[in-house]
C-alpha cells in the first residue's frame, strides 16, 4: 500500500512540472501583456513596470528564477493587485472556496446518493424514473441558470434566504452550495443506482436474501458498501473540480473565494496569479485523485488483496 | 454600496481603476475637492490658492489644521515628495501624465531629466506650496482632486520598503495613513472594505456618515438583487433590462445622468476602402443612433454626433451630420460602390460582451439595409482587443472614452498626430496647431472653445471615428441616501452625504 501511494506521488512530479512549464510559455504566448490598458501607456512607464516584475529579463532566465522561487513555496507577486503576493491571494480566497465545496459535496453525497439507493430499489418502476429524470435535469441544468432561479424563488420571492454573501448573514451559504452540488448530486444518483443495481444482483446478496434478513438490512448491511464504491472514486476529481469550477457559484453569490481570482488573472494576464493558482490547483486535484484511489481500494477487499500481495 | 471589482490596490500612484477611486476619494485628500453639485473646486488639503499675473503659478496655502490619520501635520513638503513620487519613472504610475502641465513634470517621468528638484512644485515653507505650470491650463485645478496628485504619507511608505516600491505593506489595515475625512477600518479580500471617520480630519465636523462599507459587485445582476433585498444603498451600474421596470416605480430609486463619456467606432484610415473619406461618412451617416439608444440602451443615452460629450464646462460640439440615408447611399456610389456593388468587406471588432455585441449587431444590420454592404463582426477577449487596436490590426474597432477632468482638450487631444490614443491614423496639421499651439494660447475661455469648435469640426469632417452614443451613469440610490446628486463626472463627494430617516419599502419590480 504505501509503495503505491510512494509510487503515485513519484509519477506526480513530472505532471506538475509538465503543467508548471506549458502555462509558463502559454501565457506569455496570449496576445496582450499584463501591464496594457484601455488608455494608451507610456512607453518609459511600461519599461519601469516590466522591469520591477522581471519582465525585461530573457524567458529562459525568468523560467528558471520562477521555478527556483517555487521551490522556497513563493508563487511572487501578483500585477494586477500590487502589494499582494500570489500566496497570500490563494491563502485569502481558499478557505471560502473549500467550504463551498466541503458542502457542496455533502449536498451532492447526501442528495444523490439517497437518489441513487431510492431508484435502484425497484428499477424500472416510478420509484426510479422520477430521481432518475430529476438527476437527468440536474446534470443538463448550468449553475448560471440553476443559481438565479433558486435566487429568485427563495431570495426575492418568499424571502427566506439572503441573496449573496459568505458569512455575512444566517443562511447565506445555504443557495450557493445547493448551486454548485446539484449537478454533483446528479452524478453522484446515477453513480450510485448503477453501482447499487450491479451489487444487487451479487450471489451473496442472494446469500443475504436467503437467510431471511429483512430487505434493509440486505442494502444497509450487504450492498450499500459495494454499490458506492464508484461514487467513492469519484469524490477525490469531484472535490478538486469543486474547488477548480466554483467560478460560476462565487460570481452569482458574490463569494471571496478563489475561483474569481482563477479566472480573472486569465483576462488580466496576471502571469504569477495564472501559474500560481494553476500549480495550486493542479496538485490538488492529484492528491485527491490519489486519495480517493486510496480509499476506493480500502472499500473494496479484492484491490485491498491486489495490494497486499505487489 | 456596490463598488464594480475588488480594488487592485490603494495606493493612489499605483492604481488606475473607478471603484479604486472611490475608495481612494474617502481616504485621501488631493489640494482641492470638487463640489458634487457644482463640480467647482472647493478646499481641500489647500485652504485657499492664487494664481499669478500669467496664470502660470498657482500658490497653494494649505490647511492649518490639515491632519494625517496618526495626528502628523499635513504640509506643502508631503505634497512635493508625494508629486515627484507619483512622477518617478521607477514608479511605473499609470496616471503620470496627469501631472505633466508642471513644469519638467513629463522630462523627469520619461528619464530625459533625472533631477525631482527641477520639477515645478516646490515647498516655500510648511504651510505653502508653489506650483510652475508650462503654460496656463484652464483645467489644472481639477487635476487637483484626482488621486494621482494626491499626498501620500512618506514615513509610512519608507517604512514598509523603497518609496517606488509597488509590492509592499504599506496599504493595509492598521499600516495605512491617510490625510482625507475618512480612514481604512477593514479590508477583506473580495468581500468588503469599510471606512470610519478620521478624527483628525480637518473638517470633520460637517460629517455625518460614520463610515462606508464598499462591496466588490462586478455582477451587476446579482448587484441589483442586492440592493432589492436593502443589502446595498446604492449601485455602482443597473442591469439594462431591469431600467424599464425601475423607471415605473413611483419615487423610483433609479437615478440617471449624462456621463462625461463617448462610445464610438474607430475607423482605421490607413486601410482600403476606409481611407477613402467618402466611405468613412457613409458609414457614418447611414448609423441611426435614435433607434440604437432608444432601442438596444432602453433610452438611457443620448446619441452622439461628435467626440466631446456635450455641455462639457459649457462646450458645445459641432453637430455636422444626422441620420441621412440617402446622402449616405450617394457617398458610397461616389465612391465607387453604387448600391454596394463591389464592396470589398469589412470587419468589425468588439472586446466579448453582450452589450457591445447588441450594438455591433445593429449597425451591421443598418449598413446592410441603408447601404447594401456586409460587415461582419468579431469578438475578441479584452487583452487581445487591446493588442488589436494599438497595433491598428483592425478595420473598425469599438472603443470608448471617459475624461479624465471636464474640459474638451481631453477628448481632442487623443486625435492630435501620432497620438497614443488616436488609433485611426488620422493626422492633420492645422488640427495639431490648433490643439496643441493655439488653444492653451487662448486668452478667453470663449475664444479657447472657438478654437476646439473649429478643430473638431475638421476632425469630423474626415470623420476617422464613428461616435454612436454618450455615456451616461446609471446607479440605484436608497431613497434615505441625500448628498449624492447625479453628474457628469459621476463623482461622489462624501462629506456631503447622509442618511435620512426612511422607512424600507417593497420594490415590487413588474
Amino acid at each position: 500500500m504505501w509503495r503505491f501511494i510512494a509510487g503515485r506521488l513519484l509519477q506526480a512530479i513530472p505532471v506538475i512540472l509538465a503543467v508548471i512549464t506549458v502555462t509558463f510559455f502559454l501565457v506569455r504566448v496570449a496576445p496582450g501583456g499584463p501591464f496594457d490598458s484601455e488608455k494608451a501607456v507610456i512607453p518609459e512607464v511600461k519599461a519601469a513596470l516590466e522591469a520591477q516584475y522581471r519582465l525585461d529579463l530573457p524567458l529562459g532566465q525568468q523560467y528558471l528564477a520562477y521555478l527556483a522561487d517555487l521551490a522556497k513555496g513563493e508563487l511572487g507577486p501578483s500585477f494586477k493587485y500590487p502589494g499582494r503576493s500570489v500566496n497570500e491571494l490563494i491563502a485569502a480566497g481558499l478557505p471560502a472556496t473549500a467550504e463551498l465545496g466541503a458542502y457542496a459535496l455533502l449536498v451532492a453525497v447526501v442528495l444523490g446518493g439517497l437518489a441513487g439507493v431510492i431508484a435502484s430499489l425497484k428499477p424500472n418502476s416510478a420509484q426510479d424514473y422520477i430521481p432518475m429524470s430529476v438527476a437527468m435535469i440536474g446534470i443538463c441544468m448550468p449553475t448560471f441558470l440553476l443559481g438565479p432561479l433558486l435566487v429568485l424563488l427563495f431570495g426575492i420571492h418568499l424571502e427566506w434566504l439572503p441573496v449573496a454573501g459568505w458569512g455575512d448573514m444566517p443562511g447565506d451559504k445555504i443557495l450557493p452550495s445547493l448551486t454548485l452540488g446539484a449537478a454533483y448530486a446528479a452524478y453522484i444518483a446515477r453513480l450510485s443506482r448503477a453501482g447499487m443495481l450491479e451489487v444487487m444482483s451479487q450471489d451473496y446478496i442472494r446469500t443475504a436474501r436467503a437467510k431471511g434478513l429483512p430487505e434493509w438490512q440486505v442494502v444497509t448491511r450487504h450492498a450499500l458498501r459495494g454499490g458506492l464504491i464508484p461514487v467513492v472514486a469519484f469524490l477525490g476529481p469531484a472535490f478538486a473540480g469543486l474547488l477548480a469550477g466554483s467560478f460560476v457559484v462565487e460570481t452569482i453569490f458574490q463569494i471571496p473565494g478563489l475561483g474569481r481570482f482563477y479566472v480573472q488573472a486569465a483576462f488580466n494576464r496576471d502571469y504569477t496569479m495564472i501559474l500560481g493558482t494553476t500549480v495550486f490547483l493542479s496538485t490538488l486535484i492529484v492528491l485527491f485523485n490519489l486519495l480517493s484511489d486510496v480509499l476506493a481500494a480500502w472499500l473494496n477487499p479484492r484491490l485491498r488483496a491486489q495490494f497486499g500481495e505487489a | 454600496m456596490g463598488n464594480g471589482s475588488e480594488p487592485q490596490g490603494l495606493d493612489p500612484h499605483v492604481v488606475t481603476g473607478v471603484p479604486e477611486s472611490k475608495i481612494i476619494d474617502t481616504l485621501f485628500e488631493g489640494l482641492t475637492r470638487k463640489n458634487p453639485w457644482t463640480l467647482e473646486p472647493e478646499p481641500g488639503a489647500a485652504a485657499s490658492w492664487e494664481f499669478s499675473e500669467d496664470l502660470r503659478v498657482i500658490t497653494f496655502y494649505m490647511q492649518p489644521e490639515g491632519r494625517w490619520s496618526n495626528g502628523d501635520p499635513v504640509t506643502a513638503h508631503d505634497f512635493v515628495w508625494s508629486w515627484r513620487r507619483a512622477l518617478d519613472p521607477a514608479m511605473g504610475n499609470l496616471y503620470a501624465y496627469m501631472l505633466y502641465p508642471v513644469e519638467n513634470a513629463e522630462a523627469y517621468a520619461t528619464g530625459k531629466l533625472s533631477d525631482p528638484e527641477q520639477v515645478g512644485v516646490r515647498a516655500l515653507d510648511d504651510m505653502t506650496l508653489q506650483v510652475t505650470l508650462n503654460a496656463p491650463t484652464p483645467y489644472f485645478l481639477q487635476l487637483m482632486d484626482h488621486y494621482s496628485s494626491y499626498a501620500v504619507h512618506r514615513a509610512t511608505i519608507e517604512r514598509f520598503g523603497k518609496s517606488t516600491d509597488r509590492f509592499t505593506q504599506w496599504t493595509r489595515v492598521g499600516n495605512i495613513v491617510t490625510n482625507g475625512p475618512f480612514q481604512l477600518k477593514e479590508w477583506q479580500l473580495n468581500r468588503r472594505i469599510a471606512v470610519e471617520r478620521n478624527p483628525h480630519y480637518w473638517d470633520a465636523d460637517v460629517l455625518r456618515l460614520n463610515g462606508v462599507v464598499f462591496y466588490p459587485t462586478e455582477n451587476i445582476v446579482s448587484e441589483e438583487r442586492m440592493f432589492r433585498v436593502h443589502q446595498l444603498h446604492y449601485t455602482g451600474d443597473v442591469p439594462l433590462n431591469k431600467i424599464p421596470a425601475y423607471r415605473k416605480l413611483p419615487n423610483t430609486p433609479f437615478v440617471e445622468a449624462p456621463f462625461l463619456g463617448t462610445y464610438f467606432y474607430l475607423l482605421n484610415t490607413e486601410r482600403p476602402p476606409l481611407d477613402d473619406v467618402r466611405v468613412r461618412r457613409a458609414l457614418s451617416l447611414a448609423v441611426d443612433r435614435e433607434a440604437v439608444t432608444r432601442n438596444v440602451l432602453y433610452g438611457s443615452n443620448n446619441p452622439a454626433y461628435s467626440i466631446t460629450p456635450p455641455g462639457t464646462l459649457g462646450y458645445q460640439p459641432p453637430q455636422l451630420f444626422s441620420y441621412d440615408p440617402a446622402e449616405a447611399r450617394r457617398m458610397l456610389a461616389e465612391a465607387g460602390y453604387p448600391e454596394g456593388a463591389g464592396w470589398p468587406g469589412l470587419e468589425l471588432i468588439y472586446n466579448t460582451s453582450e452589450s457591445h455585441r447588441k450594438i455591433a449587431v445593429a449597425l451591421q444590420q443598418m449598413w446592410k439595409d441603408v447601404l447594401n454592404i456586409e460587415v461582419t463582426l468579431s469578438n475578441q477577449e479584452w487583452k487581445v482587443y487591446l493588442d488589436s487596436v494599438s497595433e491598428m490590426n483592425f478595420q473598425i474597432a469599438r472603443r470608448g472614452w471617459i475624461g479624465d477632468y471636464v474640459d474638451p482638450n481631453n477628448f481632442l487631444d487623443m486625435y492630435i498626430s501620432g497620438g497614443g490614443n488616436n488609433n485611426t491614423g488620422f493626422s492633420d496639421p492645422v488640427y495639431d496647431d490648433l490643439i496643441l499651439q493655439q488653444a492653451p494660447r487662448a486668452a478667453t475661455e470663449e475664444e479657447r472653445f472657438a478654437l476646439f469648435y473649429e478643430a473638431e469640426t475638421r476632425l469630423m469632417e474626415q470623420m476617422p471615428i464613428i461616435p454612436i452614443y454618450t455615456y451616461a451613469s446609471k446607479h440605484l440610490v436608497h431613497p434615505s441616501v441625500r448628498g449624492l446628486p447625479p453628474n457628469l463626472m459621476d463623482f461622489i463627494n462624501v462629506k456631503y452625504i447622509y442618511l435620512d430617516d426612511v422607512p424600507l419599502t417593497e420594490i415590487e419590480l413588474e
